[in-house]
């Protein structure tokens, strides 16, 4: 059921993409059917292909980076009080700054391949991690702290076996967030500039009518994503099962 | 039970002296005296607020007394590492198992879990078949009897307990203070409850705290072996002096 549901899900909307086509009678240089996309898809398979493998790459680089830095200064923020009002309104600001206005700039500094790209989703991926791991960490429960003091505990032993696995949870949304922008950063910062990837791709097949061939770089783009995630998703249940299921 | 006892460490006392502690801007305690007698338990009632906690804390030393160095153990060492802790909450980790939970202690002083021991004290509860499961499927009790053992699993001389079985329904309740009295044979113990009767079953001393800043009341000391018979008469004559004690204590406050 698990499965099937999904499925459905995604024939039904197939299907009313399908229907929609028929009845509005949209020419297929505006809106494709499924049949058509599908087509492409195979046609230019070999294409497609090859600009996926760059936008994946950029998608994955990013995702470990960007989780990689959000974990670590959310260790900073609770562990160095000192550092926490300087880089607290930093965060902020930084998030602020709508970082896809960033996005013609980052082009500029590091250029017309994956580097600017990764930069990209590194900046939007960093927050929501950054955030909920300090939620997490600084919300160990007192009695787990005291505990672990009167049993002698280090602060390293301490931080690992009671205030990051307590912190667990809050991380996993974050970075259940962070997988699902993830591909929005470097899809953005392909469109700004580059010559390779699946948002280039779909930019460039838009600029020579090539809908279909725009659509099944989308269908692409949106598989590995939703695969990107569930995949994740399975990781941290797994990592989570102690939890109850609600 | 001889044979898991056979591992705990000789009796040592504690005490604290002139403790002064302040607390949200009046004097908690000023310059108290307590003794927890080795091998003895010593129970300690009063008012919601008065500090028992915060007490019990300056002793496991969890929290630090204005001034010096006030807690110090019979044989004149520092207190600390020598004390085991166990709170009203079971502060079991759901993201462990009942023996991992059980061996948390070892893995936080980066030492090899003592499994073997770890499995003997389960089953001694009941709860060797309970040994995989996280907590969260376990009843109350058997949550509370997981914390016991893992406080026995650190095998310190001296144990502090604040209200471990307050939240346990009457029936379970008893049962702990059994299994309780049973385990920690031998070892110094305080054990701060609201519940007289649970005192009497267990206390060797029994002080009730009133004031502020508070005070200790001379101990009441019941006589007979613990666990006694909540149905025991003296029991029972005991409890409404100790009531009235209490009663007299919340008076004084207020």
């Amino acid at each position: 059921m698990s499965l099937l549901r999904p499925l459905i899900v995604c024939a039904g909307l197939v299907s009313l993409w399908q229907l929609l086509v028929w009845w509005s009678g949209v020419p297929p240089y505006l809106l494709p059917g499924p049949g058509l996309v599908i087509a492409a898809w195979f046609t230019h398979a070999g294409l497609i292909a090859g600009h996926a493998l760059v936008t994946i790459a950029e998608i994955l680089i990013g995702l470990a980076l960007g989780t990689a830095l959000g974990a670590a200064s959310a260790l900073c923020l609770a562990y160095f009080r000192t550092v926490r009002p300087w880089l607290m309104p930093l965060l902020v600001i930084s998030q602020a700054i709508p970082v896809f206005a960033l996005a013609p700039l980052l082009v500029l500094w590091f250029g017309y391949g994956m580097a600017s790209k990764v930069a990209m989703a590194v900046l939007i991926i960093f927050f929501p991690v950054t955030a909920s791991f300090f939620d997490g960490l600084r919300r160990t429960d007192p009695g787990w702290l005291d505990l672990g003091r009167t049993m002698n505990g280090t602060a390293l032993t301490i931080l690992r076996r009671i205030r990051l696995p307590a912190a667990l949870p809050a991380f996993a949304s974050g970075l259940r967030v962070a997988t699902a922008v993830a591909p929005i950063g470097a899809v953005v910062g392909e469109w700004v500039g580059s010559s390779a990837g699946l948002g280039y791709l779909m930019l460039h097949a838009n600029g020579r009518m090539q809908i279909d061939l725009m659509f099944a770089a989308l269908l692409t783009l949106s598989l590995f994503a939703v695969a990107l995630y569930f995949t994740i998703d399975a990781g941290l249940r797994r990592a989570l099962r102690w939890q109850a299921d609600t | 039970m001889s044979q898991l006892d056979a591992s705990s460490s000789a009796s040592l006392s504690a005490h604290i002296s002139g403790a002064t502690l302040g607390f949200a801007g009046r004097a908690l305690f000023d310059g108290l005296d307590m003794t927890l007698e080795a091998g003895r338990w010593t129970c300690l009632l009063g008012p919601t607020g008065v500090g028992k906690t915060s007490l019990l804390r300056l002793f496991a030393g969890l929290a630090a007394a204005d001034g010096n160095r006030v807690v110090t153990c019979g044989d004149g060492e520092p207190i600390a590492g020598r004390v085991a802790y166990m709170a009203q909450q079971d502060l079991l980790m759901p993201w462990l198992t009942v023996i991992e939970n059980v061996v948390i202690g070892s893995r936080l002083r980066g030492a090899r879990p003592a499994y073997e021991r770890a499995r003997e004290l389960l089953d001694s509860v009941g709860l060797a078949d309970r040994a995989d499961d996280y907590p969260r499927v376990l009843s109350g009790g058997m949550r509370q009897r997981t914390a016991l053992i893992r406080t026995l699993m650190e095998d310190r001389p001296i144990v502090l307990m604040d209200e471990p079985f307050s939240a346990l329904d009457a029936i379970t309740r008893l049962r702990l203070q059994s299994l309780a009295a049973e385990l920690l044979r031998g070892r110094t113990v305080l054990l701060v409850t609201h519940d007289p009767l649970e005192a009497l079953r267990l206390g060797d001393r029994i002080h009730v705290m009133a004031g502020s800043p508070a005070r200790l009341d001379e101990a009441m000391t019941p006589a007979g072996a613990t666990p006694r018979d909540p149905a025991d008469r003296a029991l029972l004559v005991l409890q409404a002096e100790l009531l009235a004690r209490l009663a007299a204590a919340d008076g004084s406050e207020g």
